[in-house]
Parts: structure tokens; sequence; C-alpha cells
């Protein structure tokens, strides 16, 4: 019944000589929407890192439909589908959207598929679509984030990783990302959410790990999750 | 369960005061970094400074130990004004700092690290009680081995050690402690903690920044958490983890879901 996608098994990770990961493990099925949640500095972006390939682990191993792509640079394993949306978007703010959404399908697969994967985007974001050759950079917070999405959609993952996009952002800006992540979740897109908001992403998700001091302190459905008391523990200790 | 919370944060209120900010504030540019902040560190107290990034954690040390001075405000320390003072002077008046991104003098050995810190710090110490005060302070954070090592060869927990073993060096009344545990694995993190007690049991107060909630919650006999440069709640640990303000701070607003649920 299950279809693993995406699996990370008893990661460890740092920078330097610093340790973030101690044993970082966590499933992802297609077709669901997983959030990654827990305190800042609990190791949720290092894990991502550890499994896009931005950063290798030093143990454990990350499989992906299958294969163990642990040691694939980042650029392989977007190749392969595991296509990351990073945490503070990282536009090309001086192109336009169309240029934007074009640069996301640069690996020869996503080429292949762009003239079906340009219309299927713009269907699911048709705000995009009216303002192709807009500038990205004179974009709203909200329709940048949405931008940025699109632009990892480009790539035609098997997983979209989505890194704190409402990070500091006004409170319209966070709604606007609840109807994107309601769109991709209508779509069937399988996604590997980190957002700040804890109660957005329990809201949206179908599934949640919550990550403490770099290992897994708490797992469950998102509606479980969201009941237990323990995952105030989680961020604040108590 | 409150009365006798209350009781305890009367008794800690009732402690003499030995580091008071009074409506510090700074700015850096467009940046509020610290805004209109009022809190005291009791002699013999744990006060655990927490928030999210960004915060103005750092800051806050950094106005304490004249790294540069507040724009607005006074810091009393042992009754003194030492609002703008250098850090050097800072240090003579008894207050040592361990810094976030460990700072060792990495030629040097441990020992001479820490006898470097014994020189400038509360007491003008001659050399030969420099070195039997750093020996001691080394010792107290579990480096009495490894004094002739060079501190470059030190792992990133011994580094830490060494960190807090040269603000110890300097004979302080108040230490502040930027993330110590960061980095540490669980064994080192729960050794770590065990040192803090004990140097807190030896009569040094501590105002310790710290991002690992279990243990900040477990040492400290206050909080404060600041949030956006402000002072967002006080009290002790079970006060602040249960303040709906301070979990909004951390997990974040239920309400914005609802709106977005209510506008799509």
């Amino acid at each position: 019944m299950s279809d693993l996608l995406l699996q990370a098994e008893n990661l460890e990770a740092g920078y330097d000589g610093v340790q973030v990961l101690w044993g970082m493990s966590l499933k992802v099925e297609r077709g669901t929407m997983t959030t990654l949640l827990g305190a800042n500095g609990a190791g949720k972006t290092t894990t991502l890192r550890a499994v896009t390939g931005a950063l290798r682990p030093s143990a454990g191993r990350v499989m992906f439909r299958g294969e163990d792509v642990t040691a694939l640079s980042a650029h392989a394993k977007a190749a392969r589908g595991l296509v990351l949306v990073p945490e503070g978007r990282q536009l090309f703010t001086d192109m336009t959207v169309q240029e934007n959404l074009e640069l996301g399908a640069y690996s020869p697969r996503a080429r292949e598929y762009f003239k079906r994967q340009i219309e299927q985007v713009y269907e699911l974001f048709p705000r995009l679509k009216e303002r192709r050759s807009q500038k990205a950079g004179t974009f709203s917070g909200g329709e940048q984030q949405m931008l940025a999405i699109a632009r990892g959609l480009m790539a035609v993952p098997e997983i979209l990783i989505i890194d704190e996009l409402s990070l500091g952002l006004a409170p319209v800006v966070v709604q606007q990302l609840v109807v994107t992540l309601k769109a991709l979740k209508a779509a069937g897109v399988t996604v590997l959410l980190v957002e700040q908001n804890l109660h957005l992403a329990l809201a949206l998700c179908d599934y949640a790990y919550v990550i403490a001091e770099g290992r897994p302190f708490l797992e469950g459905p998102c509606a479980e999750v969201a009941a237990k008391p323990e995952i105030r523990q989680a961020y604040l200790g108590l | 369960m409150a009365a006798s919370a209350m009781a305890a944060y009367a008794e800690v209120a009732a402690m003499t005061a030995l580091l008071e900010l009074v409506s510090v504030s700074k700015r850096f540019g467009g940046l509020q970094a610290v805004d209109n902040l009022s809190l005291t560190v009791n002699e013999g107290e744990i006060l655990g400074l927490i928030g999210p990034n960004g915060a103005g954690k750092s800051t806050v040390f950094n106005l304490i130990n004249g790294v540069y001075p507040p724009d607005k405000g006074q810091v009393r320390f042992a009754s003194t004004d030492i609002t703008g003072m250098k850090p050097h002077l800072v240090a003579r008046q008894g207050i040592a700092r361990t810094h976030q991104i460990v700072q060792p003098l990495g030629e040097l050995t441990v020992l001479d690290n820490c006898t470097v810190g014994a020189c400038f710090g509360q007491k003008n110490l001659p050399l030969g009680q420099a070195q039997a005060a750093a020996a001691e302070a080394a010792e107290m954070v579990g480096l009495g081995g490894r004094l002739g090592m060079q501190a470059s060869a030190l792992t990133t927990a011994g580094k830490k050690r060494l960190e807090m073993a040269r603000a110890l060096s300097a004979q302080p009344k108040l230490l502040l402690l930027d993330e110590v545990l960061a980095g540490l694995n669980p064994t080192e993190t729960e050794q770590m903690i065990t040192t803090v007690r004990k140097i807190r049991d030896s009569g040094i107060a501590i105002l310790m920044i710290e991002h690992i909630m279990r243990a900040v919650m477990s040492l400290s006999d206050r909080i404060v958490v600041l949030n956006l440069g402000a002072k967002l709640a006080q009290g002790t640990p079970q006060q602040v983890a249960e303040n709906p303000e301070v979990i909004k701070a951390y997990l974040g607003d239920s309400t914005l879901m609802q709106a977005a649920e209510s506008s799509s």
C-alpha cells in the first residue's frame, strides 16, 4: 500500500567540527505532505541540506526511490527529482517570472518536459502567467514565495522540499503561503516542508516529524501530533 | 503549584542584585536590536536569557561587557555604574564572558590561555598567582589533565571548556555564557551542565544564553525571554514555558492559520 519515496536513516552531519545532527531519520511517502518541525537550531535546515546533498552527512544514508543517493551531489539528486526550494527564496530578482521558471528547468530531464511543465505551473498559479514578463524583484513577498515554489516545480520534482518560506514574513504573506501549499496538495505533489509556524504546518500536512537537538523527538499523523502536549517540550524544553 | 512558584520567585526577588540593566536600548541602523530592556541578575543565581534567532541576546552581552555602549539606559554592576565602560575595565570589575564562536589563542597551551584570563581579570595577579588561578579554573571545567596541550589541538568540546576556563580564571563575580552547549554531543552536554552547576555552587552568578531549551530550563533559576530586542516574559522556567506569549513566539501564531482558512 505505502509507496516510500524518500528515507533518511540515522543521519549525522554538521559544520566545521560542530555536529548538528545526531541520528536524524525520516520517511516521506509518495503523494503526501510531510512536515519537519522543531525549534531554532534543532537541525531542520541541516537535515534538508544532508538530504538534498548540499552537505555530505558523516554517517547514515539517504534512500530515494529505492536507491542509495547519499553520496550523490546536489545537482545529481535534483536531476533525479529531489528538488529543494531554499530558505529565503533565492530568486533571480532582475529576471522575469518566465526566465526564473526557465532556469528552474535546468536539468536535461526537466528540459525534456519543459512545455508540459510550464503549462501545468501556469495553470496551478494563474497569477504567475498574468505576470510572466514582470521582474521577480518587483513582486510582493507572497508572490515571490509562489514563484520560488513554481520554479521548484519546473525541475519536475518527484518530491519538493521547501525550507522556511514564511520566515520573517508578514501575516498576509503567510496566508498566501497557505493558498500556495493547498494548490500543491490538490495537485498531488509530494512535499517535505520545513515551516516556522507549527500551527500552519500541522493544519496543511499529513504527517509530522518534530526534531530536537538533532534527532527525532516526536512523529505521527499531524492531527495526532497537534494534540500532544509534548510538542511544547520540543520547543521550550518543559 | 502556582503558590509555591510564586514563593520561589519572591525568594529570588529578595536576593541581592548583582547586575542591573535599566531601560537599555541599542540600535544598529534601522534595526532596534535591544529595546528598552531592564533585567536583574542576583548574586548566586543562574539567569537564562532565551529568545528566537535575532532576538538580541548576544547584543545584550556586548552591552554588558562594553563591546559597545548602549544608546540609552544604564548598566550597573555591584552598585557601580559601568555603562559604556571599556571591556578590559568591565573585566576588572568582575564580569567575564565566553563567546558563541570559541576564541582560543590557538598557539598557546591550555594553561597559558587561562593565565591570560587571570592576568586581565578582576585582580591584577602576578604571574605565579595567575598561573595558580588558571590551573584551578582549568581543573574546575575538567581540563586539569590537559594544561600543557596546545589549544588548537583540543576538540570542539575541549575548546568550549577552555573558553569557560579562561573566563573563570579572571575570578569573576558574574559569568556570561554564550551558547556553551552548542555543538556538543549528548554526553558532553551533560558534563557541561554539571560544570555550570559547579561554577554556580562556587558562588559565581551566571547569565546564560542557550538554545538547548531542555538544558536552559533545567539549569536556570529564572528566565528572561527576549523577542525583537524587548522583554517578552520573565519568571521561573515553568512560568515562562506556560506563558502564552512565549509559546506564540516559539511555536508560531495559531491565529494566522485561522485567518488564512477564513480568507481562502
